[in-house]
């Protein structure tokens, strides 16, 4: 694939008081990629995150992002405290100004545009996903950046959060990094898939990944054959819309 | 000497402007307690202006900004809790400052003035003071208002995006010090948080955006301290305090007001 690399991680090390979190590992997005981060908890994968986003250091290693390289994070967890009286509206242009039209297309791209006026409190945690999405959009971001975006969603949300993300891809050529420790939930529309357990275990394609003895030792047969089922369901979805993403990408440059 | 209502109103209004928006991010950030160890510092500061003769309002200040700083780099660290480094310093300077004002024999300080306010004895020089810093105070607010917002709401994703967090939570800091410093003649040491954070509390209830409670939390600050300035001369009662019953009293009723608007 030809396409510009935009964020790279090599070769990185972090440890707390001596306690080592991530050992040699590296990472890179290219533009219109979907690079998936898995393992399980305490695998290392919100500190890689944020490694890469530049809120940590690294003990050893380089992180390099870009020249002017414009990030939409969506952080893991956002709770806006109940003293601070913020719509919606308000909360997704705190990040960089934005006209209401904008705001309202924006979340129109991610179905939450009934939630324009509601005080950011009083959405469901799925909205709220939906919601730092648009933030993340406004930015004209240049590659996305993902912890768990599908956590505290119901399945259909999930699959919905997918499609959107997939689709934000081909229609915007962003590169995406996302994490998940749902295994079974690992997008077809993935191109490459690191699977951490502080150190990477493997990584690919992810029909390569779930064949990897290191996955299936790592996750077991289950959890191997989950990934396995739920690629295969996404296959078709693919073949209908992923194929054309490779010329869409080229065409943005 | 008439005129001592007039100065201890416009010195409480000053106060009570600044300490609105301050207090609503206060209420916000949950650093109520980071106010009240800014304020248990400011008896070591009157130690320190009298030792080097000086307007106790220079020591103040500059011991308030000096416990900002601090714990804004202390707050960096990991090997003890906000809250318990927070206590520490409050009672260690405040101890610090009773100790110090002792071994000042020959200076007679007014120690219930500081503890619990005087606003009555409001002077010119009090006056320019505190307008000082309310202007500033207001004035870097402003400035600051949209990406403190943005790291008050979420501080690494404010970051991603660009926010130097680090600085304008310093900056924000800096000046809540300058404001308890200049309010410490009107509430007094152990009631300066109140000023900051009932209004804003009692604002909560009818705002619908963060400008609006922070508004809001001026207006109820300059009422608090007008009906507690009558209330203290119509029954004698002590001014600071009776300032903060009004505040008190304020959200009481705003939460006791059927209906209003809670977003």
């Amino acid at each position: 694939m030809a396409a510009e690399c935009l964020l790279r991680v090599e070769n990185i090390g972090f440890a707390i008081r001596g306690h080592s979190i991530l050992h040699e590992v590296s990472v890179q997005v290219a533009a219109g990629e979907i690079v998936a981060l898995i393992g399980p908890n305490g695998a290392g994968k919100s500190t890689l995150v944020r490694i890469a986003l530049g809120l940590l250091a690294p003990d050893y290693g380089r992180v390099w992002r870009k020249p002017g390289l414009r990030i939409g994070y969506m952080p893991q967890r956002l709770t806006v405290d109940d003293t601070l009286p913020l719509t919606v509206q308000r909360f997704v242009t705190l990040g960089s100004p934005a006209s209401r039209e904008r705001v309202q297309a924006a979340l129109a791209e991610v179905g939450a545009e009934p939630v324009l006026n509601t005080p950011v409190q009083r959405i469901s945690s799925g909205e709220m996903q939906r919601v730092l999405l648009a933030r993340t959009l406004l930015r004209e971001p240049d590659v996305l950046v993902l912890d768990e975006p599908i956590q505290g969603v119901d399945l259909n949300g999930q699959y919905e959060l997918y499609d959107l993300i997939s689709g934000l891809r081909q229609r915007r050529g962003c590169g995406i990094l996302m994490v998940s420790h749902e295994l079974h939930l690992v997008m077809a529309a993935t191109d490459q898939v690191l699977c951490l357990n502080r150190h990477v275990c493997c990584s690919g394609h992810p029909d390569h990944v779930a064949r990897d003895p290191a996955y299936q030792a790592l996750f077991g047969l289950d959890g191997a054959r989950r990934l396995a089922i739920y690629h295969h369901r996404h296959d078709h979805r693919h073949d209908l819309h992923g194929a054309v993403v490779p010329e869409e990408v080229d065409a943005h440059g | 000497m008439d005129d001592f209502l007039p100065r201890a109103l416009a010195g409480g209004i000053g106060v009570a402007l600044a300490a609105g928006p301050l207090g609503t991010f206060v209420v916000w950030r949950r650093m109520a307690y980071f106010g009240d160890a800014l304020a248990h510092s400011g008896l070591l500061g009157v130690a320190l202006g009298a030792l080097l003769g000086v307007n106790p309002q220079w020591g103040v200040t500059g011991i308030c900004l000096l416990m900002a700083l601090t714990l804004a780099l202390l707050q960096r660290q990991r090997r003890l809790a906000t809250d318990t480094l927070l206590g520490l310093l409050a009672h260690t300077t405040l101890s610090l400052g009773l100790v110090g004002l002792a071994f000042l024999e020959t200076v007679r300080v007014d120690l219930v003035g500081y503890l619990f306010g005087d606003i009555l004895a409001i002077s010119v020089v009090d006056l320019y003071w505190i307008w000082g810093g309310t202007l500033l105070a207001l004035a870097t607010l402003t400035a600051l208002w949209r990406p403190l917002l943005a790291a008050t709401v979420h501080e690494e994703l404010a970051r991603v995006e660009g926010v130097p967090v680090f600085r304008v939570q310093l900056a924000f800091m800096l000046l809540i010090a300058i404001v308890i410093a200049v309010a410490m003649k009107v509430v007094g040491i152990l009631l300066i948080t109140s000023l900051l954070i009932i209004p804003a509390a009692a604002a909560r209830r009818f705002a619908r955006s963060p400008e609006g409670m922070a508004a809001l939390a001026s207006v109820l600050g300059c009422a608090a301290i007008g009906i507690g300035l009558w209330a203290s001369l119509r029954w004698d009662t002590p001014a600071g305090p009776s300032v903060v019953v009004a505040a008190a009293a304020l959200f009481i009723l705003g939460h006791a007001l059927p209906g209003s608007a809670r977003t």
